[in-house]
């Protein structure tokens, strides 16, 4: 506590410490900080936009038969979304983008990244600040660009219903008009955004560690955020070239995957996945380091096996390349390859079991303090591992050709990715809650909200292994009547986790009523790292004078 | 510069440096999704991966008693074209020459030139099931009510028996797509 008070003394009254006016501060903002926190309500937006689609999926799987997308109903008279069921695969697809590039990316990499990455590692800012300014402004109108895609005509309908994955022909002759010229370009930008975001933390991480911070002293947090800009910077460029590809192919005349002039639509599937495996870790890789701080500071014990720890996400980032075939076991593989993939995939559980075993070791013994961001990371190492499991599962070839595009396949990337890593999210969110905000946030809203996430998810997520083992496909606006139960137990899970929802929005307002006065260091003697030796919120300016970081630091 | 401008350590040298390198690695992607395109196809067409039927300029030189089945399968589109196959099947010997015929008719008022698309399944099969003489070669070029009959030679070479991915196979299913060859315009009829 006595260091954390010396620098605030020490920073917070220094002459630079002047704030730009409002206009000035937000919109052309170059501060990492100020960033980090356009970031981070950027993806609050989103997640609220991406988790009312998913409510509109759930409302129209409650029952067997076509509810909402449907001429007469509701949707139809609101208008914003077709009423039909290509509006279902609309909304199904706009799920999954806004998910992945505008909540949980943002909210991990651009949020927590941008806010904490420099300050532990003791820079005064990022590399590049201006450039810190463009990557957020290219995802806000990345964003635009995609909501714009939904209102105009996609060929079946209006907007774009071929799956996040996109694969042609559906995405060329089957969606003719320019809705998916315009999610094409959203994702380009997006993309943009990313690789400028991926360039400047490396260059940060690089060039800019306080003298006494080597490489081995990092803290997790800043390890996972390196691995995992390291697999933006060499995966969003394939995906890059894939959609031009795309967009070529449907407007001027090539035929990279068009079977016609010589191309393969399988290829794409193969440039496509090459960007996507490495994209699913890069949407859990910093919520691992996230989970780290938070397990060992209310453990109160260091992290158990640090170096394990950062060499585990580097072997992940490594393996990660090597393994996209998994996802098109069905696609006419030989066996030897299938063989290969179902392999090289189930070595990536190694690793992954290595933090999952560090992170309870870390627990064992230690006295435990169950505060919101704990019980969301303990909420996270379960469902990741419950993930983890069904993905095992799912690697073995044979296995993959009966569950391949079933619900087994979306319970298991849900509890990896909209548990997993919204549960890392949150326990970020709770635990840095001070420290970003300046303000506390009330204990007993904190662990309402997680337990009614903990409860509805589950119950969201769970019965769809029964449905996908039952033979219910995915991507369907109806379903027989077989699937009735399961489907309906679902959506109540839907409805419970939304009140958790509420319960978050009831959880920030209280904070920003009440404005309780935040500490420096909230968590005592577990909280090591350096943003904890700053005031709360830091300091405009922090670190004019460098820190120096001494063997024990990390 | 802009008030928001953060008071920076001395600005590290190296900065350019490692952004410049991670814009090469970016451009390289790039270039590598690109070229994989191409790399892709023509690996298939060398190794029959993913059931490309193999191009070769003589037959295999062993026959051998075990007998496939081969079927036969035609389909048109973007072309007012009739494509038919003479036969649905065919039994021979695994290493033995085969002789198919396709019929092709142009039912439009135009002359049309066409590219048959090909591919053998299952996929494994690929790499065993040789041409030495097929439409699909060339650009075909139909004149309007003209009908032309096409013969193909084909092989299944005998390892096809042996390969763990093909040897309980029974049929294999040769099918030829016509498609506008790529600087026709299409025609509207089709
Ligand atoms: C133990 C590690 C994991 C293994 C062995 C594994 C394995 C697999 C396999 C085999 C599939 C393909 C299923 C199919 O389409 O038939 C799959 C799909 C998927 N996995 Fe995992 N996975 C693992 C971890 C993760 C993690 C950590 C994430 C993300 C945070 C993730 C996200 C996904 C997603 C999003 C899909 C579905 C993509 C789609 O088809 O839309 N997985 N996984
Ligand atoms: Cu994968």
């Amino acid at each position: 506590m006595a260091t954390s008070a010396d620098a605030h003394a020490h920073d917070a009254h220094e002459h630079h410490d002047h704030k730009p006016p409002f206009f000035v501060r937000w919109f052309f903002s170059t501060n990492h900080k100020d960033i980090g926190i356009l970031y981070i309500l950027f993806a609050i937006m989103a997640g609220l936009v991406g988790g009312a689609l998913s409510g509109l999926i759930r409302w129209e799987l409650a029952e067997p038969g076509i509810q909402i997308f449907q001429p007469h109903s509701w949707l139809a008279k609101i208008g914003i979304i077709e009423a039909s069921k290509h509006g279902y695969n609309v909304v199904v697809t706009a799920h999954a983008l806004i998910m992945i590039f505008f909540m949980v990316m943002p909210a991990m990499i651009g949020g927590f990244g941008n806010f904490f990455v420099p300050i532990m590692i003791g820079a005064p800012d990022m590399a590049f600040p201006r450039m810190n300014n463009i990557s957020f402004w290219l995802l806000v109108a990345s964003f635009a660009v995609l909501c714009t895609s939904l209102m105009v005509d996609g060929g079946p309908g209006k907007g774009f219903g071929g799956g996040w994955t996109m694969y042609p022909p559906l995405s060329t002759i089957g969606h003719t008009g320019p809705a998916f010229d315009l999610a094409i370009l959203s994702l380009h930008l997006a993309g943009a955004s990313s690789i400028l975001g991926a360039i400047n933390f490396i260059t940060t991480i690089f060039n800019m560690r306080a003298p006494g911070m080597t490489l081995h002293r990092m803290p997790l947090f800043v390890w996972s955020v390196l691995v995992t800009v390291f697999l933006l910077l060499l995966s969003l460029p394939v995906l890059a070239g894939a959609i031009t590809m795309l967009l070529t192919d449907r407007n001027f005349g090539t035929s990279f995957f068009n079977p016609a002039g010589g191309g393969d639509p399988v290829m794409f599937q193969h440039l496509f996945w090459f960007f996507g495996h490495p994209e699913v870790y890069i949407l859990i890789l910093p919520g691992f380091g996230m989970i780290s701080h938070i397990v060992a500071t209310f453990s109160k014990k260091p992290v158990f096996g640090y170096l394990a720890m950062a060499y585990a996400m580097v072997a992940i980032g490594f393996v990660g390349f090597v393994v996209w075939a998994h996802h098109m076991f069905t696609t006419g593989l030989n066996v030897n390859l299938q063989a290969y993939f179902s392999a090289a995939t189930m070595i990536i559980a190694v690793p992954t079991g290595i933090k999952i075993f560090s992170w309870i070791a870390t627990m064992w013994g230690g006295s435990i303090d169950f505060k919101t961001p704990m019980l969301f990371a303990i909420g996270f190492i379960f469902l990741f591992t419950v993930g983890g499991v069904t993905g095992v599962v799912l690697s073995n070839a044979g296995v993959d050709y009966s569950f391949q595009d079933t619900y087994y396949v979306v319970a298991h990337f849900h509890y990896v990715l909209s548990l997993g890593a919204v549960f890392a999210i949150f326990a970020g969110f709770y635990y840095w809650f001070e420290k970003m905000w300046g303000v506390k946030y009330n204990e007993i809203l904190g662990a309402a909200h997680f337990w009614l996430m903990f409860v509805g998810v589950n119950v969201i997520f769970f019965p769809m292994h029964f449905l996908g083992m039952q033979g219910m496909p995915r991507r369907y606006v109806d379903y027989p009547d077989a699937f009735a139960f399961w489907n309906r137990i679902s959506t109540d899970g839907y409805m419970i986790a939304a009140l958790g929802v509420v319960v978050f929005l009831v959880m920030l307002v209280e904070a920003a009523v009440r404005r309780r006065k935040a500490e420096a260091n909230p968590w005592g003697e577990g909280a090591t790292t350096l943003e904890w030796t700053l005031s709360s919120p830091p300091p405009y300016h922090q670190f004019n004078d460098l820190p120096h970081i001494e063997a024990e630091g990390h | 510069m802009s008030p928001a401008e953060p008071p920076r350590s001395p600005r590290r040298k190296g900065h350019g440096l490692i952004a410049g390198i991670c814009g090469v690695a970016v451009v390289g992607m790039v270039g590598m999704a690109y070229a994989a395109v191409p790399f892709y196809r023509a690996f298939c067409q060398a190794t029959g991966f993913d059931g490309t039927a193999r191009r070769v300029e003589r037959a295999p030189k062993l026959v051998i008693d075990r007998k496939i089945t081969v079927r036969f399968d035609a389909n048109v589109r973007g072309l007012p074209w009739k494509f038919t196959a003479d036969q649905a099947a065919q039994t021979i010997k695994l290493g033995a020459a085969g002789m198919a015929f396709f019929t092709v008719k142009n039912t439009g008022d135009k002359p049309l030139t066409g590219r048959a698309a090909y591919n053998v399944l299952p996929e494994s099969a690929g790499p065993y099931f040789l041409k030495t003489q097929c439409f699909c070669f060339s650009d075909q070029t139909i004149q309007p009510g003209q009908t032309e009959r096409f013969p193909v030679i084909y092989y299944v070479e005998p390892k096809f028996a042996t390969d763990v991915n093909t040897r309980t196979f029974q049929e294999v299913t040769l099918s030829y797509t016509f498609f506008p060859a790529p600087d026709v315009k299409p025609a509207k009829a089709g």
